[in-house]
């Protein structure tokens, strides 16, 4: 089992919960919006704690209220690509892919599959939307996590921008086997990524 | 041109704003990170407290070290244990100096810590970045313009330090008489307005060149620690 999420996640006044359990592949979270799939995946990643529960992935607790387990986010291997590419404005494109870099040999192979290589001089600020989320995905992919997390990676990118980053999810879903976890509103996505849907 | 004796008080003005700046700078750094990011009771407190040298009379804030670092003191007893002592030296100038010019650090490096945007630090924790590694390569750097321009401020204030220095250290010539001291001391001669002015041109020749460099460093960050 890729992820076994079952939490109770305290957001102001709203309490969210959920559990799932999900395969191999790309597991799509979908709801509307305001329902806590971006706090869903934080607390994956280790920056919500929640109230209560436990998460999986991959037969690894990463955090169980009961068991006092609670591993910090670096230590959960987590590849998180947020709805905003977060890129660190004060480090180059390269600098930027070099952050978390555990897996050296795999450089080539991410870039050229991202289609990154052209990039790799520039600062974050100058690129464009699509530009900036593959380098995200190129960040995230190099510190060689344990699984993807993607909250909406797709929001705020015109079209041509939307299929270049979504033909990239695919190629990493197809190409690198890591158990994906996206979260997104938009049915369509979730349809063409997602080997498993969940409704929140 | 300043003769001899003014470029030495013009020499132990740098040494006295320089020491008191370098040496506030840790203190300014972990007092501004406490009151930008930590949540504790007496935060209020802290952060009054931080700002007292800013609005209290300087005579007082002297007259406080004056206390601490005499001899019944808790720091004079201290430093005498140790075999030395603040009073009359340019080490007391420099602390003098040193406080009153915290606030306007911890000020400066605050807004620039506040300024950091969270999220770039969570990215980097989960690239496996540590709390160190993190604060070392995102929030440090990217505060790093604003910390500059507090140390630039902070040394402009203390080159103009006053009425702690003179309160706590006394106007000592060669040991605790800084530019505004020396100015002072030279408007109660007669016949010395040539002195005056040379030395009141070289303090406004420096605090002028660190408020342009503040300044500078300040837009460089394009926030708001604006002072001109």
């Amino acid at each position: 089992m890729s992820f076994d999420v079952a939490v109770a996640i305290r957001r102001g006044d709203q309490l969210i919960e959920a559990a799932f359990q999900a395969g191999e592949g790309a597991t799509v979270l979908v709801g509307r919006s305001g329902a806590g799939k971006t706090s869903i995946l934080l607390a994956i990643a280790g920056l919500v704690r929640p109230e209560r529960g436990a998460i999986r992935v991959g037969g690894r607790t990463l955090f169980d209220a009961g068991g006092a387990v609670d591993l910090a986010p670096e230590h959960r291997r987590a590849g998180v690509v947020f709805q905003e590419p977060r890129l660190f404005p004060h480090r180059r494109v390269v600098a930027n892919l070099r952050y978390g870099l555990r897996d050296p040999d795999a450089w080539d192979a991410t870039v050229a599959m991202l289609g990154i290589g052209h990039l790799l001089d520039r600062w974050p600020r100058t690129l464009s939307g699509g530009e900036a989320r593959r380098v995200a995905i190129g960040r995230a992919l190099l510190s060689a996590p344990a699984f993807l997390l993607l909250d909406e990676p797709l929001s705020s990118l015109d079209p041509d921008r939307r299929e270049e980053v979504l033909r990239a999810i695919e190629r990493v879903r197809d190409t690198v086997r890591l158990p994906i976890l996206m979260v997104t509103h938009d049915r369509e996505e979730a349809a063409r990524i997602g080997t498993q849907i969940v409704q929140l | 041109m300043p003769g001899p004796a003014e470029w030495a008080i013009i020499r132990l003005s740098l040494l006295v704003g320089g020491t008191a700046c370098l040496a506030a700078l840790p203190v300014a750094f972990a007092l501004a990170w406490l009151l930008a990011r930590g949540r504790f009771p007496g935060k209020v407190l802290l952060d009054g407290v931080v700002h007292l040298p800013l609005v209290v009379p300087p005579v007082v804030t002297g007259w406080m070290l004056l206390l601490f670092f005499g001899s019944s003191g808790a720091g004079g007893r201290a430093l005498a244990a140790l075999g030395g002592t603040v009073l009359f030296r340019w080490t007391g100038a420099a602390i003098a100096a040193g406080v009153m010019a915290l606030p306007l650090m911890v000020r400066a490096i605050r807004l620039s810590i506040e300024a950091v945007d969270r999220r770039l630090e969570q990215a980097a924790r989960t690239l496996g970045a540590g709390r160190w590694r993190t604060f070392a390569t995102i929030t440090l750097p990217l505060s790093l313009p604003g910390v500059l321009a507090g140390v630039v401020l902070g040394f402009a204030r203390s080159i103009g330090e006053f009425g702690a220095t003179i309160t706590f250290v006394s106007n000592v010539p060669g040991e605790t008489e800084t530019l505004p001291l020396a100015i002072y001391a030279a408007l109660q001669q007669p016949g010395a307005e040539a002195t005056v002015a040379r030395l009141a041109g070289a303090s406004v020749a420096l605090s002028l060149a660190a408020l342009v460099a503040s300044e500078w460093l300040a837009r460089r960050t394009g926030r708001g620690v604006h002072v001109l």
